[in-house]
């Protein structure tokens, strides 16, 4: 499949029909959802924060200021009645916020649009440089930034966490499902964070995080033992059905689905 | 836009990164709407450390509202419910829905419209 940042800038790439797929689109919405959640979890947030986004997403008990640079997309956040702030604004132009501002940044699929250039009068380097730039200014002292992107291939992928190293950030990678086409990358990015040096380790110090396998919990599904017709599962399975359906179901005792002994 | 966001938004022209005049921005004919959220008053107690006082007080007489105190609450004072419960209605479910917000030191008026503010530039202004 071609990528999308090499067919149009990004502000008309997401035109009204191209937006309303994350309004109507299931399986859009879950996959985006997902990434903000685990977003979220990467943050490790003790306490509402305030919170840089981009796209504007929803983030659960925290206030958070939204950037987007399609109005479509926009237009999508505003019909969702989200409870954020939404700003039409350019990444790539910087963060127009004063120092200190944000506990924390989430962008995500957004930063591979910033090595296009769509005009002779800017570069990558130029755009990732000033988004990195204000983006560090902008979080307080001790706080965290997660962008999870898609690079097109290792070239981008080391311009982009070089510009955040260069632009003061302590830099971390985490790639869920590696090797897979759902992979994830997510760069990890602290402010004042102090002996990071490319892995992840530093980051998530303390914090529970194991890279997700999607191909291994596949696994562990299909290896449980599949419930035979019969037997005490399948039959609990059954009844759970039925009682959905609205049926009459006898209740669960420690009676159901046993042998009943032989009478002689 | 809401009135926190008010409070740490600046001048997105490069060359007002310098002026002291460039934050905070002004606003002009704006059109208010009152949303209800949830009462948070650890976020409150979470940013108004951060928050500028000067610049809210300045907002504040802006869209009209009563003035606020001369200095900002902190310690003790940021355990009072009423306080808190001022603060959140004036930073949280205050929003400018229609209007402008003009930079004192360039003039570049930044529209807002649907409460989405335009922060867009032209490239020569980067």
């Amino acid at each position: 499949m071609s990528r999308p940042e090499d067919q149009l800038p990004p502000d008309l790439f997401y035109n009204d029909n191209e937006s309303r797929k994350y309004t109507t689109s299931s399986r859009i919405r879950n996959i985006q959802a997902d990434m903000t959640n685990r977003a979220l979890e990467l943050l490790d947030l003790k306490s509402p924060s305030l919170i840089l986004d981009n796209p504007p997403e929803d983030g659960g008990p925290h206030t958070w200021i939204g950037m987007d640079i399609s109005p479509s997309m926009l237009d999508v956040a505003l019909q969702r009645e989200v409870e954020g702030d939404l700003f039409l604004a350019d990444i790539g132009q910087g963060v127009p916020f004063r120092p200190g501002t944000f506990d924390a940044a989430i962008s995500i699929s957004a930063i591979q649009w910033l090595c296009n250039a769509e005009t002779s009068d800017v570069s990558p380097e130029g755009r990732l440089k000033r988004f990195f730039e204000g983006l560090y200014a902008s979080l307080r002292r001790g706080g965290r930034a997660v962008c999870q992107f898609y690079p097109k291939n290792d070239v981008q992928r080391s311009m982009i966490s070089g510009a955040a190293i260069k632009a003061g950030f302590g830099a971390g990678m985490l790639e869920d499902d590696p090797g897979t086409k759902n992979g994830k990358i997510y760069l990890v990015l602290t402010v004042g964070g102090g002996g990071l040096t490319g892995d992840i380790t530093g980051v998530v110090n303390g914090m529970d995080v194991n890279v997700l396998d999607a191909r291994r919990k596949a696994m562990e599904v299909n290896n449980a033992r599949p419930a035979r017709k019969g037997d005490r599962a399948w039959i609990m399975k059954k009844k759970e059905q039925m009682e959905r359906k609205g049926k009459v179901v006898k209740q669960n005792s420690k009676y159901t689905g046993r042998k009943r002994r032989i009478a002689f | 836009m809401k009135v926190i966001t008010a409070n740490f938004v600046t001048c997105a022209v490069k060359e007002c990164k310098t002026s002291a005049q460039s934050f905070p921005l002004h606003f002009h004919d704006a059109e208010l709407e009152m949303s209800e959220l949830d009462f948070q008053p650890e976020f409150i107690r979470n940013v108004v450390p951060r928050i500028d006082w000067e610049a809210l007080r300045v907002t504040a007489n802006e869209l009209g509202f009563p003035t606020l105190p001369d200095v900002k609450p902190e310690g003790d004072a940021l355990n009072d419910e009423q306080t808190l419960k001022d603060l959140h209605r004036l930073l949280l479910e205050t929003q400018v829905m229609e209007g402008k917000l003009k930079c004192g030191n360039c003039g570049h008026e930044y529209v807002i419209k649907e409460g989405i503010a335009n922060f867009l530039l032209p490239s020569h202004l980067v």
